[in-house]
């Protein structure tokens, strides 16, 4: 019987072993997690979770009484510390786990600041697993002084809860605008006039030059020779995928750990799906960080580990919740040289069509569930709207979407 | 508590007791009845946790907001009387009794 173990137990690897169950795979499972908590969801901690909305148990992706009633070994507060390829071994907390197929969904990291500028100060918090959420909610309280570093979608989600708690926030955005990396200069500032509307002072093109204090943060050094005196701060300036383990044994890395369309590493018995692989894409190769990304191409490298033989085709999809406005985006935008904007049919709706060479590629939808809808299934059937259309308020979104 | 009786597509019926409080949705989750994806976790941001709530429970149970009727004309099949987003309703002791049937497939 083959033996089947996933390394990593976040939402790629609990999709990947539910999908191995709900496919009648009954040989052995073993998932190994570093953190004590059974796979849960990640999008909440930035957003329900950090407020104080959300217990805890609410956050698990399956009851924990899945893995045992389902034959799956699931061994959480476990470090895998090497592969030895040669063997089929995996070694976790002084453990030999022989497997015939083994999956990497190591997840990723998220970036810190250097030590020498303050980054390893109390007070100066990630936002990743739920104990980095648990370590910064007793400092989140009215009145007290946060910088959030980075304006990407984690920087700004956690902008928006402490402004809703009632927190002075600062916001630094070191390029010239936020959401630089991810969205069009009219996504860009629809979320800056958003957040200088809830009190936030965000700042762009201001880098951070360190942070002080002695033991505990108490202050900030920003690149425009200003000072801030501060209680605590939110790190948000991107995730590196977590390739470490695949590197030391020797698998083909590349923006993370590299697989085929079927998810296959450099190794046959090896494969890799989530944050932490790349794969090729439309005649390259991307790396997606998402929910989408990790349940699809886990379930996909599951099916293949049973012999399915299928190349993974992503639909990207992806939503941000910042304040009383829900973000959702249908596509990928890489690319794009034209931005349609399109006014929603309720107050607050709107949504801008990213177009190259007359061909949609994404949707951003800000309080537009519709507009998300329509770009999603048109991206979905490889169909692509004619861009003055879109333009055109009078255009009846849903007459598109119909087949 | 309320106890709500979830019924697949292919008519398996799994009743369970749902405490008030969490949604329909983690019901299901929570009791592995397979049928609800809810891939967004509850965050009204995909549409995979559809189903068709039994006609004598419609008007006994919080309307539809506008977000939920939106995301709702893409699910697979919807009905527009009894179709929810199970993610969008929150279980009370009142709705002791729910019948939800689930659909298809989620997409």
């Amino acid at each position: 019987m083959s033996r089947i173990v996933v390394i990593g137990a976040g939402q790629a690897g609990s999709a990947l072993v539910a999908k191995l169950r709900a496919l009648d795979f009954s040989g052995p499972i073993t998932l190994i997690g570093e953190e004590p908590a059974p796979p849960y969801q990640r999008p909440p901690l930035s957003k329900k979770y950090l407020l104080g909305e959300m217990e805890k148990e609410r956050l698990y992706l399956r009851p924990e009484s899945y893995y045992a009633e389902n034959g799956i070994d699931l061994r959480l507060s476990h470090t895998a510390v090497a592969i030895d390829r040669k063997d089929k071994l995996v070694i976790a907390d002084g453990e030999a786990i022989a497997y015939d197929q083994l999956a990497l969904t190591t997840g990723s990291v998220p970036r810190r600041l250097p030590g020498r500028i303050g980054g390893a100060l109390e007070g100066v918090h990630v936002v990743r697993t739920l104990a980095d959420v648990d370590a910064m909610a007793p400092g989140c309280r009215r009145g007290a002084r946060v910088l959030i570093v980075g304006g990407g979608y984690i920087g700004l989600e956690a902008a928006a809860v402490c402004a809703k708690l009632g927190m002075q926030v600062t916001l630094v955005e070191m390029a010239e605008r936020v959401l630089g990396r991810v969205a069009a200069p009219e996504t860009s500032a629809y979320f800056r006039a958003l957040h200088r509307a809830h009190g936030v002072d965000l700042r762009e093109g201001v880098g951070l030059e360190r942070l002080t204090g002695e033991t505990s943060v108490t202050g900030a050094q920003l690149s425009d020779g200003s000072t801030l005196a501060l209680d605590m701060v939110i790190v948000g300036v991107g995730i590196t995928p977590a390739t470490e383990l695949a590197e030391a044994a020797g698998l083909a890395i590349d923006n993370g750990i590299a697989v085929d369309g079927r998810g296959r590493t450099s190794d046959p018995d090896i494969w890799a799906a989530g944050d932490c692989a790349s794969f090729p894409y439309k005649g390259g190769r991307i790396r997606l960080e998402s929910v989408q990304n990790a349940i699809d191409q886990a379930e996909c490298v599951a099916g293949n580990m049973l012999g399915a033989d299928a190349d993974y085709m992503p639909y990207p999809w992806f939503w941000s919740d910042q304040y009383d406005v829900k973000l959702q985006i249908a596509g990928l935008n890489a690319g794009y040289d034209r931005v349609v904007v399109r006014p929603g049919d309720k107050e607050g709706a709107v949504s801008h069509w990213y177009y190259a060479r007359g061909t949609l590629l994404a949707v951003d939808a800000m309080n537009d569930p519709r507009a998300y809808m329509v770009g999603k299934r048109l991206l979905e059937a490889g169909r692509s709207p004619d861009a003055q259309a879109i333009a055109d308020p009078a255009t009846d979104l849903m007459a598109l979407a119909r087949p | 508590m309320a106890k709500i009786t979830y019924i697949e597509h292919d008519g398996t019926e799994h009743l369970i007791d749902v405490p008030a409080g969490l949604t329909v949705m983690e019901g299901a989750r929570d009791n592995n009845v397979p049928g609800i994806d809810a891939d967004c976790g509850g965050a009204c941001a995909c549409s995979t946790c559809h189903a068709y709530i039994d006609p004598a429970w419609v008007d006994r149970i919080p309307p539809k907001e506008a977000m939920e009727e939106d995301m709702l004309d893409f699910a697979w099949q919807p009905d527009p009387a009894t179709s929810r987003l199970t993610c969008q309703i929150k279980v009370t002791e009142d709705m002791d009794g729910l019948i939800v049937r689930l659909p298809e497939k989620q997409i």
